[in-house]
C-alpha cells in the first residue's frame, strides 16, 4: 500500500497547555490549532482549560474569552457574532461551521478547533480564502439583462418567481461547504465548489436575469461543475441550513434539459 | 522607532476606507466615473456590518398604500427631534425612491407584493400624513435586507472591476500643511506590510462605534476607526452624545431583533402582561420612534414591572402572527431567537432589552459628503480632500434620533453623493501632490509604539473598563451626577492607555495589535460621547437628561462639535455649530419645531 507522509514542516506538534484557575468547577479543554507564520515553527495544538461557568454559551464566546483573558496572541476572524457575516467559519469538533452559532454544550469532551480544511493557513484559525473569492467573481454574480430598466420603477417579479431565490440568496459566503467537499479538496483549482455553484444557480433562478444560456455555457465543463459527485458534505455542514447540493443538481438538470 | 519598516507607495485618485453599504456605493460611483479608486477594508466586503441590518430601507414608493417623500421628510425631522439638518433630510428623502429602484435594478432580491412590486412594511416613526397612522415604507428583503443590499453592492463592484485591498487596517490620515487631506496609511494583515496611499480624495465610510459600550447589537469590528483618524488629525466630531438604544436586543446576547417584527404586528408587554406602549405613545404605540420605545421599556423596568426573576427584561410577542408569517417574513429573527434566547418565537415571547445600536453622531459633513471643519467664522468650512458617509458620518440627517430604515437609506444616498461629488472635484488627469518623506511617519510611530507596548494592562482589560463606564454612565437615562461621574471615571481609564500591554509582536495578522489600535479609536469616541452628553443640559431624542427633562430649543438647538486631545489623556474641547434651518429647494418649506408626540 502507498504511504503518504506530510512534509516535515507541516506536522502538527503538541503545544502548550493553559490550566484553568484552581477554583473552577465546570472545566472544558479547548484544543486549538496554532500556526505562527513569522516564526517558521511547525504548527502546534495548544490546550486551554476553560471554566464554562464563566463563559458564554457559544464556541466563539470561548475563543474570545481565551483571547481576552488567557492568550492574546490567539488569532481568528470574527465580526457580527450572530451568524450573518460569515467571518468565524472554522472546523469545530470535526465539522465546518460558524463558531458564533455553535453551542459548546453540543460538543462532548474536548473541543477541537482547526481552520477550515485544505486552505492555506495564514495564521492560527485564519485561512487564505482568496481562491474561492476569485472563483465567485468568475461566475459573474450580478444581474445581467439587456432589456432596459423601467425608468420610474422596479422590475416586476411575482411572489412565486421570487420564492425560487429562497434558500439561495441567504448564503453568507463562509465557505464551510466548499472546504468540506472532497472534490473541492482535490480539484479546488478547477472545480468551483458548492458555495460558488450555489451563487451561480442563484442567478440562473432569478426571473429578472436574461443570460441563462451564457451562464450555463460557462458552467458546462467537466471540472467547473461536474466534479460534484453528490457527496452531500456541503448540505450537511451548511451552518445556515442551505442546500448547495440541490442547487448543483438543478444546474445539472438545466443543462440536461437544454441538451434534450 | 525600534525598527525601520518598508513602506509601499500607491497613487489613487480616490481612496475609500470601508466596504459596507456606504463605502461600496461610493466606490461604485467613483469607479463608474472613471476615477482610479482603491477601496481598503479591514474585513472582506460582505462581512461588513451593513450585512446585519434586518427590517428594510425607507422609501416612499407607495407600493402598499399612499405615500410621499414629503411625509417621509416630516417623519425624519420629527424623529430627529429637530436636530437634523433639513437641507440634508430633504436630499435624502427625495432621493430615496430612485435609490431603492436603483438597488432593485442592480438585482437586489426584495420581497414582493401580490402584483410583483417591492414589498413594504410599517416601521417605527414612519407615518402617513404627518403622524396620523403607521405607513408601509420599509422596503424589505424578508428580514435580511442589509445582507441583500450589501451583497448586491459588492456584486456591482465586481461587475465594474473595482479594486479592493481586503484585510487592510487603516492607521491614520496624511494631512497637508494647508489643512487638506492627501491620503492615508494602512497595514496589510496578510503580509504584515505597511502601505502609503497618496490620494486626491479620501472617503471615510468606516461605520459606527457601538463597541465603546458593554452591550450592543454592533459587530466586534464597529470600533470607530474613521472617527479616531479624524480626531488624531485635529478635526472635530459632531453630536456624539446621541447614541441610539434599539428597543429589542435579545436579553443577554444583545443580538438584534428587527423593529420590523413590530412592523408586522408584534408588541411589547411588561410583567403584568400589559401592552404598556399604549400609555407612552397612544397613536402609534409599539411603532413609536426607537428612543421613545426604549425609554418606555426602561421606565417599566425601573417601576418594577420588568419580566423575569429579577424583573430585568421585557417580552416581545410574535407568537400570535402564526408560524407561516414568521417563517416567510421574519425567518432570520425567528432563527436568532431560537439560537440566542432558546425561544420558539412561534409559540412564546422573546426576552428583550434596549441595547446600544447606532451612533447618530460622527464626522460632520454637508449633504454632498464633504467633511466640515467648523470655525466661529464659518460653521460650514470644509476639509479639502476628505469626505465621509454612512454611520461614520453625521450629515446630519438623523439628528438626535434615527428612524429605523433610514440608515440603509443614508448609506446608499450619501455613498452615491460622495461618488458624484468626487467625480466633480477630482481630476483624473491632474498629477498627484508629492508626498514628503515624513508623510505618514507619525502613523508608523504609533503603530510601532503599540506593537511593542510592554505595559501592565492588557488591551481587553482597558477596553472592558471603558465599556462598563459607558454602559453604566451614558445609558438610556442620564443625570448630571451620573454623567459627571462617568466623565471622571472615563478619564481615569483613558489615562491608563499609555500602560497598555500587547503580547503579540508579529506583523502578519497580529490581531492583538489590531484590537489595540481599535481601542484607541474607541476611547476617542467614548470621550467625545461622554463629554458631549455631560454638557448638553436638555432632553432631545436619544439624549434623555432627567435633570433637564424638556427640549430647550432656545439654548440647545445646535450641533455639538467635540475635539478630542488624543495626545494628552483624551480631554475634550466642545464648541457648537448651528442647525441648518433651511431646506434644499423651494418645493418644501422648513418644518418648524414643535412638541414631539407619537
Amino acid at each position: 500500500m502507498v504511504e503518504f507522509n506530510l512534509p516535515a514542516n507541516s506536522v502538527v506538534k503538541e503545544g502548550k497547555t493553559f490550566s484553568a484557575p484552581a477554583d473552577a468547577k465546570n472545566v472544558r479543554a479547548f484544543k486549538i490549532y496554532r500556526f505562527d507564520p513569522d516564526s517558521g515553527d511547525n504548527p502546534r495544538t495548544d490546550t486551554y482549560d476553560i471554566d464554562l461557568d464563566k463563559c458564554g454559551p457559544m464556541v466563539l464566546d470561548a475563543l474570545i474569552k481565551i483571547k481576552n483573558e488567557i492568550d492574546a496572541t490567539l488569532t481568528f476572524r470574527r465580526s457580527c457574532r450572530e451568524g450573518i457575516c460569515g467571518s468565524c467559519a472554522m472546523n469545530i469538533d470535526g465539522r465546518n461551521t460558524l463558531a458564533c452559532l455553535k453551542p459548546i454544550d453540543d460538543i462532548k469532551g474536548e473541543v477541537k478547533i482547526y481552520p477550515l480544511p485544505h486552505m492555506p493557513v495564514v495564521k492560527d484559525l485564519v485561512p487564505d480564502l482568496s481562491q474561492p473569492y476569485a472563483q465567485l467573481a468568475s461566475i459573474e454574480p450580478w444581474l445581467k439583462a439587456d432589456s432596459p430598466n423601467p425608468p420610474d420603477g422596479e422590475r416586476l417579479q411575482s411572489r412565486e418567481e421570487r420564492a425560487k431565490l429562497d434558500g439561495l440568496w441567504e448564503c453568507i459566503l463562509c465557505f464551510s461547504c466548499s472546504t468540506a467537499c472532497p472534490s473541492y479538496w482535490w480539484n479546488s483549482d478547477r472545480y468551483l465548489g458548492p458555495a460558488v455553484l450555489l451563487q451561480a444557480y442563484r442567478w440562473l433562478a432569478d426571473s429578472r436575469d436574461e443570460y441563462t444560456g451564457e451562464r450555463l455555457d460557462a458552467l458546462e465543463d467537466p471540472f467547473r461543475l461536474y466534479r460534484c459527485h453528490t457527496i452531500m458534505n456541503c448540505t450537511n455542514t451548511c451552518p445556515k441550513g442551505l442546500n448547495p447540493a440541490l442547487a448543483i443538481t438543478e444546474i445539472k438538470k438545466m443543462i440536461a434539459e437544454r441538451r434534450a | 522607532m525600534s525598527e525601520s519598516y518598508k513602506i509601499i507607495d500607491h497613487n489613487y485618485d480616490v481612496v475609500v476606507m470601508g466596504a459596507g453599504g456606504a463605502g461600496l456605493r461610493a466606490t461604485l460611483g467613483t469607479v463608474e466615473a472613471g476615477l482610479k479608486t482603491a477601496c481598503i477594508t479591514k474585513v472582506f466586503p460582505t462581512r461588513s456590518h451593513t450585512v446585519a441590518a434586518q427590517g428594510g430601507i425607507g422609501a416612499s414608493l407607495g407600493n402598499m398604500s399612499e405615500d410621499h417623500w414629503q411625509w417621509h421628510m416630516y417623519d425624519t425631522v420629527k424623529g430627529s427631534d429637530w436636530l437634523g439638518d433639513q437641507d440634508a433630510i430633504e436630499y435624502m428623502c427625495r432621493n430615496a425612491v430612485p435609490a431603492v429602484h436603483e438597488l432593485e435594478h442592480y438585482g437586489m432580491p426584495f420581497s414582493r407584493t401580490e402584483d410583483g412590486k417591492i414589498y413594504q412594511r410599517p416601521f417605527g416613526g414612519h407615518t402617513r400624513d404627518h403622524g396620523k397612522a403607521p405607513v408601509e415604507r420599509a422596503c424589505a428583503a424578508a428580514d435580511r435586507t442589509g445582507h441583500a443590499m450589501l451583497h448586491t453592492l459588492y456584486q456591482q463592484c465586481l461587475k465594474h472591476k473595482a479594486e479592493f485591498f481586503v484585510e487592510y487596517i487603516a492607521l491614520d490620515l496624511i494631512m497637508d500643511d494647508d489643512g487638506s487631506c492627501k491620503g492615508l496609511m494602512a497595514w496589510d494583515l496578510d503580509t504584515g506590510e505597511l502601505h502609503r496611499f497618496n490620494a486626491k480624495m479620501v472617503i471615510l465610510a468606516s461605520g459606527g462605534y457601538g463597541r465603546a459600550f458593554f452591550s450592543c447589537t454592533s459587530a466586534h469590528t464597529c470600533t470607530g476607526d474613521g472617527h479616531g483618524m479624524v480626531a488624531r488629525a485635529g478635526l472635530g466630531l459632531q453630536d456624539m452624545e446621541f447614541v441610539q438604544f434599539h428597543p429589542t436586543g435579545i436579553y443577554g446576547s444583545g443580538c438584534l431583533i428587527t423593529e420590523g417584527a413590530r412592523g408586522e404586528g408584534g408588541y411589547l408587554t411588561n410583567s403584568e402582561g400589559e401592552r404598556f406602549m399604549e400609555r407612552y405613545a397612544p397613536t402609534v404605540k409599539d411603532l413609536a420612534s426607537r428612543d421613545v420605545v426604549s425609554r418606555g421599556m426602561a421606565q417599566e423596568i425601573r417601576d418594577g414591572r420588568g419580566v423575569g426573576e429579577h424583573g430585568e427584561y421585557i417580552h416581545l410577542h410574535l407568537e400570535h402572527l402564526g408560524s407561516e408569517v414568521l417563517w416567510e417574513r421574519l425567518p432570520g429573527i425567528t432563527e436568532t431567537a431560537k439560537i440566542f434566547a432558546g425561544v420558539d418565537a412561534t409559540k412564546e415571547p422573546i426576552p428583550v432589552l434596549p441595547t446600544v445600536h447606532y451612533n447618530m453622531g460622527g464626522i460632520p459633513t454637508n449633504y454632498k459628503g464633504e467633511v466640515l471643519r467648523p470655525t466661529a467664522k464659518d460653521p460650514n468650512a470644509i476639509v479639502p480632500g476628505l469626505m465621509a458617509a454612512g454611520e461614520a458620518a453625521c450629515v446630519s440627517v438623523h439628528g438626535a434620533n434615527r428612524l429605523g430604515t433610514n440608515s440603509l437609506l443614508d448609506l446608499v444616498v450619501f455613498g452615491r453623493a460622495c461618488g458624484m461629488h468626487a467625480a466633480e472635484v477630482v481630476d483624473a488627469k491632474a498629477s498627484f501632490k508629492e508626498l514628503k518623506a515624513t508623510d505618514g511617519e507619525e502613523a508608523v510611530e504609533r503603530f510601532d509604539r503599540l506593537r511593542w507596548a510592554k505595559g501592565s494592562r492588557p488591551t481587553a482589560d482597558i477596553r472592558l473598563e471603558m465599556q462598563r463606564v459607558m454602559q453604566g454612565n451614558c445609558g438610556v437615562f442620564r443625570t448630571s451626577e451620573i454623567l459627571k461621574e462617568g466623565k471622571d471615571k472615563l478619564s481615569e481609564t483613558a489615562k491608563t492607555l499609555p500602560d497598555v500591554g500587547v503580547s503579540d509582536r508579529s506583523l502578519i495578522w497580529n490581531s492583538d495589535l489590531v484590537e489595540t489600535l481599535e481601542l484607541e479609536n474607541l476611547m476617542t469616541c467614548a470621550a467625545a460621547t461622554m463629554n458631549s452628553a455631560e454638557a448638553r443640559h436638555e432632553s432631545r431624542g436619544a439624549h434623555a437628561h432627567e435633570d433637564h427633562p424638556k427640549r430647550d430649543d432656545e439654548t440647545w438647538m445646535k450641533h455639538t462639535i467635540a475635539t478630542v486631545d488624543t495626545e494628552k489623556g483624551y480631554g475634550v474641547d466642545l464648541t457648537y455649530r448651528p442647525v441648518n434651518n433651511f431646506t434644499l429647494t423651494d418645493e418644501v418649506s422648513y418644518i418648524e419645531p414643535k412638541e414631539r408626540v407619537y
